[in-house]
């Protein structure tokens, strides 16, 4: 089964990014695929380039970004709710004329269209919430 | 005599289930179903437990600077966002009633709610 997750919660603040973390290691684990996460509401902090939690504790950022690497899971980021949040790749972040990008890839900011798009073209989508 | 029919309801429900100026929940919900409506797609609502507060009349922007949320709703319409599904028990819980609401709903019983959900091919709830 190829699934997508809908992120809406913050890493460390709730249990949501810890528990579709380990959804997505499970369903891998049971031979289906996680094709595409995306990030909204706080969810977006998922994608914090600075995110820089104590060594004896998960990095739920890396977490994502290895599962990029690993499985090829796309991960999306709704722009709106970044900007606002202060999560901006280079290109946002000259638009907005400041320095340094919050989010890099393989973390990509994309339009709410997007999520309604994968809920369409996966088997299943999987919400975690706070 | 019921609203709620098995038949189809649309292609899209948002669920809003949190009151409107604590958090960004119920503008970031509104702001996928007006995504939706605009890409063509047949959305409906659904207000449940502190959801309800979200269609009181006069919810004007705020002192924190929040836009309220009244001026979303009545755009609603525009949108041909016109199904407005409200938990009859969670408005009763509240002390409300449909007068109290900004805009005319259907009131749906608990046990009706999974008709509903039924009658949706995706959900997302908020």
């Amino acid at each position: 089964m190829r699934y997508a997750l809908l992120v809406l919660g913050g890493p460390y603040s709730h249990q949501a990014a810890h528990s579709a973390l380990r959804f997505a290691h499970a369903a891998i684990a049971r031979g289906h695929r996680v094709g595409t996460v995306f990030f909204y509401h706080d969810g977006v902090y998922n994608a914090a380039h600075f995110a820089a939690p104590p060594q004896d504790e998960p990095h739920l950022v890396d977490a994502w970004r290895e599962l990029q690497r690993t499985q090829g899971t796309v991960l999306q980021v709704c722009v709106a709710a970044a900007l606002r949040r202060g999560l901006l790749d280079a290109r946002e972040a000259e638009r907005h004329g400041k320095r340094g990008a919050s989010l890099e890839p393989p973390f990509e900011l994309t339009g709410l269209g997007q999520l309604l798009d994968i809920g369409q073209t996966h088997e299943r989508l999987i919400t975690f919430a706070p | 005599m019921s609203e709620i029919t098995e038949a189809s309801h649309g292609d899209l429900l948002v669920m809003l289930r949190h009151a409107p100026h604590g958090g960004l929940w119920l503008r970031e919900a509104l702001d996928l179903a007006l995504v939706g409506a605009a890409f063509g797609q047949s959305v409906s609502l659904l207000l449940m437990g502190d959801g309800v507060w979200a269609l009181l009349q006069g919810q004007g922007s705020g002192p924190l600077g929040q836009k309220g949320s009244q001026s979303t709703f009545e755009m609603l319409e525009m949108y041909d966002i016109e199904r407005l599904y409200v938990d009859v028990d969670s408005l009763a819980a509240r002390g409300l009633t449909r007068d109290d609401l900004l805009l005319p709903v259907i009131e749906v019983s608990t046990p009706e709610l999974s008709t509903v959900l039924a009658g949706h091919r995706q959900i997302f709830n908020f």
